[in-house]
């Protein structure tokens, strides 16, 4: 009994935890960066109408957010409509991290991209994979925002 | 290029090691550098004229060389010419001790040189002149082209003889010279002698290149580059230019370094979102995977004696630095600290990892033990990364990048270099901005 008050009072600490952090980060949104994601449009170019090119990614991570499996949706879609079109997704960090890793974690970003869009039916084959690390920043500027622009996968078109 | 020949003439043997009374301790922070004087080496009378140097200004050259050397120790304080009491083949003959001990000088090296018949001969001597006797002498015979690389060798032997290290100077650094706004940056292959001399590009920056490396043994480098868009380690002979892409991988290669003994690459290679450590025999083609986890692993450097690799992974969550044996078994995290950890690499001596940390939005160069240990940071900064070692391992190269505005101005990458003990911090004079050095081997060794 003594043990599982214990126990649901840790969970109490960590959930509280949770909420805490969660707070924390909705704190720093704003100026179209949500926690450190961006969410903004500035640097985006479009594959089609309505169809952006690339989604970004948080500091050292290669998972997608709700905004970002939604542009990808988009993405699968045109490319289902193109069927001879195929794409390079080219996967990008920011400058904030040494350069053989950061060239690895753009090789995740960009694969955590062709994922996605392979699980909405879009061959593999179709898909080539470049990862850049830190080496082309679309916003040369060394501040938050710039950094949350350049953390980012773009799916470009090859032919 | 062109092969050194280098001839040992004469050997005047040193004195008895139990009888040197100078002696500079490297250990530590030195506050207190050794005052020496480096007498312009006289040019004898004989000496022919050359179509492609000065013979007559080569003695005043050479020994500022060598000043420039010692200064960038911070270990010595070269003393000012102007202040030398006997004129150069004098001095090179016996020196009148208590004279030089008046300009506060405690060691004196003197040296003359010869051109004839398209040859250059050339001597040095090194002085104690608190115990009035000859530490050191050695002579030379070269061609006149090779003067720098003289002067270096003779830093390097007095740097021997005076700290028991062996030296550094007869180097030279590999690195990637850039040029262009920051987000269309031109990168190529350049390399240059430790001092800054000798500056050649190696690539035309038609295509991105990163991450250059010597081979210890050898002057073969290896390095990452993006030819026809393909991300590859790629092998080059730099003495004769022909490259090579190495291994047959159906993706990203990159991070490589040679093993101590030369014949291997290690690298990192990526195949669908997940880069794993590889090595490729150069001379066999056979290719091993040494790590098998669904996490990041890179920036692998074995241990000098080649039972081990340490490496980065990102396997409990963020970068931090292990070690493994050769064959990828026996993994364990030596890093423990607040911050993440990058780029680890293993001194030449053995006893050390130099590493790149980030914390709360710094950078930090530092070196710990091989287990982990004794972690000391000897440079924060914006941001720096990607140490280099010196060969006698006393010393390390990194880059450093400034903080640059909205539009990338005000960006600039140099090279820097820092002692293990922490002092003598110095930026290193690149024809344009640079990054990823790589320190060779002695090239005399």
């Amino acid at each position: 009994m003594k043990l599982n008050t214990n126990l649901k009072n840790i969970f109490l600490i960590i959930f509280t935890t949770l909420i805490l952090n969660a707070c924390s980060t909705a704190k720093k949104s704003g100026a179209g960066v949500d926690g450190d994601v961006y969410t903004g449009n500035k640097t985006v170019e479009y594959l089609a109408s309505g169809v952006p090119d690339r989604v970004f990614f948080a500091t050292n991570k290669s998972s997608l957010t709700t905004k970002s499996r939604e542009t990808l949706r988009k993405q699968s879609t045109y490319l289902r409509k193109n069927k001879k079109l195929n794409v390079t997704i080219e996967g990008h960090a920011d400058e904030r991290g040494t350069r053989e890793y950061n060239l690895a974690l753009g090789e995740r970003r960009a694969n955590a991209a062709k994922d996605y869009l392979m699980t909405y039916g879009i061959s593999g084959k179709r898909i080539s994979i470049i990862s850049y690390g830190k080496e082309k920043p679309v916003n040369p500027g060394s501040d938050s925002l710039s950094w949350s622009q350049n953390r980012r996968s773009v799916t470009v078109k090859v032919n | 290029m062109k092969k050194i020949f280098l001839i040992l003439t004469i050997y005047l043997a040193s004195l008895n090691p139990l009888f040197a009374l100078i002696e500079v301790d490297i250990t530590r922070g030195n506050l207190d550098p050794l005052p020496i004087a480096v007498s312009p080496l006289y040019v004898d009378v004989k000496s022919e004229k050359n179509d492609d140097i000065k013979v007559k200004e080569l003695g005043n050259n050479i020994s500022e060389i060598i000043e420039k050397n010692f200064k960038s120790t911070g270990l010595f304080n070269p003393l000012k010419k102007e202040a030398f009491v006997q004129k150069p083949d004098i001095a090179h003959l016996k020196p009148r001790f208590e004279d030089w001990r008046l300009i506060k000088a405690q060691a004196l090296v003197t040296g003359k040189l010869l051109v004839k018949d398209g040859k250059l001969k050339i001597e040095f001597r090194l002085w104690d002149l608190t115990a009035e006797k000859e530490m050191t002498a050695l002579a030379f015979t070269t061609t006149p082209s090779n003067w720098r690389r003289v002067a270096h060798i003779i830093s390097d032997k007095i740097y021997e003889r005076l700290t028991g290290e062996e030296g550094y100077f007869d180097t030279r650094i590999i690195y990637v010279a850039e040029s262009g706004a920051k987000n269309k940056r031109v990168k190529k292959l350049a390399i240059m002698d430790q001092d800054g001399a000798n500056t050649k590009y190696l690539t035309l920056g038609n295509e991105l290149v990163l991450t250059p490396r010597f081979n210890p043994t050898n002057q073969m480098v290896t390095y990452m580059s993006y030819f026809r868009n393909m991300p590859r380690v790629y092998l080059l002979d730099i003495e004769t230019g022909v490259q090579d892409v190495v291994g047959n991988f159906p993706g990203m290669t990159f991070a490589p370094r040679f093993s101590p003994d030369g014949k291997k690459i290690i690298m990192s290679f990526a195949e669908d979102g997940n880069s794993d450590i590889y090595t490729m025999d150069l001379d066999t083609r056979v290719v091993e995977r040494i790590t098998n986890h669904s996490s990041i692993d890179t920036s692998p450097s074995f241990s000098p004696d080649g039972k081990f690799i340490v490496f980065n992974s990102d396997r409990s969550g963020l970068q931090q630095i292990y070690v493994m044996r050769s064959d990828g078994s026996d993994v364990k995290r030596i890093t423990f600290g607040t911050g993440i950890y990058g780029t680890p690499v293993w001194s030449p001596r053995g006893d050390l990892i130099a590493f790149t940390k980030m914390r709360k939005g710094r950078f930090y160069i530092g070196v710990m033990r091989t287990d982990g240990s004794g972690e000391r940071l000897l440079t924060e900064n914006f941001y720096q990364e990607a140490p280099s070692w010196s060969p006698n391992g006393r010393v390390l190269v990194f880059y450093r990048e400034t903080k640059s505005g909205k539009k990338g101005e005000g960006f600039s990458a140099k090279l820097w270099s820092i002692d293990i003990t922490g002092y003598n911090e110095r930026k290193l004079t690149t024809k344009t901005d640079a990054s990823d050095p790589s320190w060779s081997s002695l090239l005399s060794k």
